[in-house]
């Protein structure tokens, strides 16, 4: 896997991006950019290139599905991986981040080894 | 109440603590909570609407709810600040995600509003709906805390 890449954590948590960061450096990333709702990512997006989104559902302004929307409607992010980390894990939640071209999914709560588990197979 | 409302509240914040701040958490004995006094020192709550609208709380006592948030960011936390609310706004979005996902597998679908946090002594909680309010104390080896569930009738 390559720590190398530029990620960019979402969430209006400051307390999960914090934990997603703490758990990113122990894999060893360590070229981390945070943005606390989808419309603040998607400025980020637009200044800089991003290699990793990984951003959760549930935020005001600018929802996590509707962040991944508009990234995979871009050329310049549409195949970039993107993993959701949220609470919302009811199937229709699932159904819909799929078909938006989600890459992967955690479900809160979550351990660190789930995170770098499925990081393994967005990155390979 | 119906049990089968409260028991996938009670799973949820188990599993939470447990995988997010490595707490071993005991649950006490549900009762009937006739104020609106929290007991404890910062609430995070939660509206949600679906087969019932109701609302859930989740109060920390101090000492608790830093030890859980220390275990979390793997750092020691001394005071109740916005860094210990924006974490209980979060845990409670947490207990309410994995609470949802459960009374799903039993029919029951429910959608969730954005948490808010209340601080402070003797601080009210206000729940959206009158119905009766279920609370269940939790101890932990650091503190104690307390969820109340509350459907409309």
């Amino acid at each position: 896997m390559d720590t190398s890449i530029k990620v960019l954590i979402v969430d209006d948590f400051a307390t999960m991006r914090r934990i997603l960061k703490n758990i990113l450096k122990q894999i060893g990333f360590k070229n981390l950019v945070e943005a606390d709702d989808g419309t603040s990512a998607w400025e980020i997006l637009q200044g800089q290139t991003i290699d990793l989104i990984i951003s959760d559902w549930n935020m005001p302004k600018m929802t996590g599905l509707e962040l991944l929307k508009k990234v995979r409607a871009s050329d310049q992010y549409k195949r970039t991986p993107f993993l959701m980390v949220t609470a919302e894990a009811q199937k229709q939640n699932v159904i819909e981040a799929v078909q938006a071209g989600v890459s992967n999914y955690v479900v809160k709560p979550f351990t660190a080894e789930a995170i770098s588990d499925k990081l393994e197979k967005i990155l390979k | 109440m119906n049990v089968t409302l409260i028991n996938p509240f009670i799973n949820a914040t188990i599993n939470v603590l447990e995988t997010m701040a490595f707490v071993t958490v005991i649950a006490g004995k549900p009762y009937l909570k006739k104020d609106n006094v929290a007991v404890g020192d910062v609430t995070g709550i939660l509206g949600l609407t679906g087969v019932a609208n109701g609302t859930i709380s989740v109060t920390f006592e101090e000492k608790c709810i830093l030890n859980v948030v220390s275990n979390m960011f793997g750092e020691t936390m001394t005071e109740l600040n916005h860094e210990i609310a924006d974490a209980v706004g979060e845990l409670t979005n947490m207990i309410s995600g994995q609470a949802r996902r459960e009374l799903e597998e039993a029919g029951k679908v429910f959608k969730a509003a954005i948490p808010s946090v209340v601080t402070g002594r003797n601080h009210s909680i206000s729940h959206h709906t009158d119905g009766p309010k279920i609370a269940i104390p939790f101890s932990t080896g650091n503190g104690d805390f307390t969820i109340e569930v509350c459907f409309e009738r």
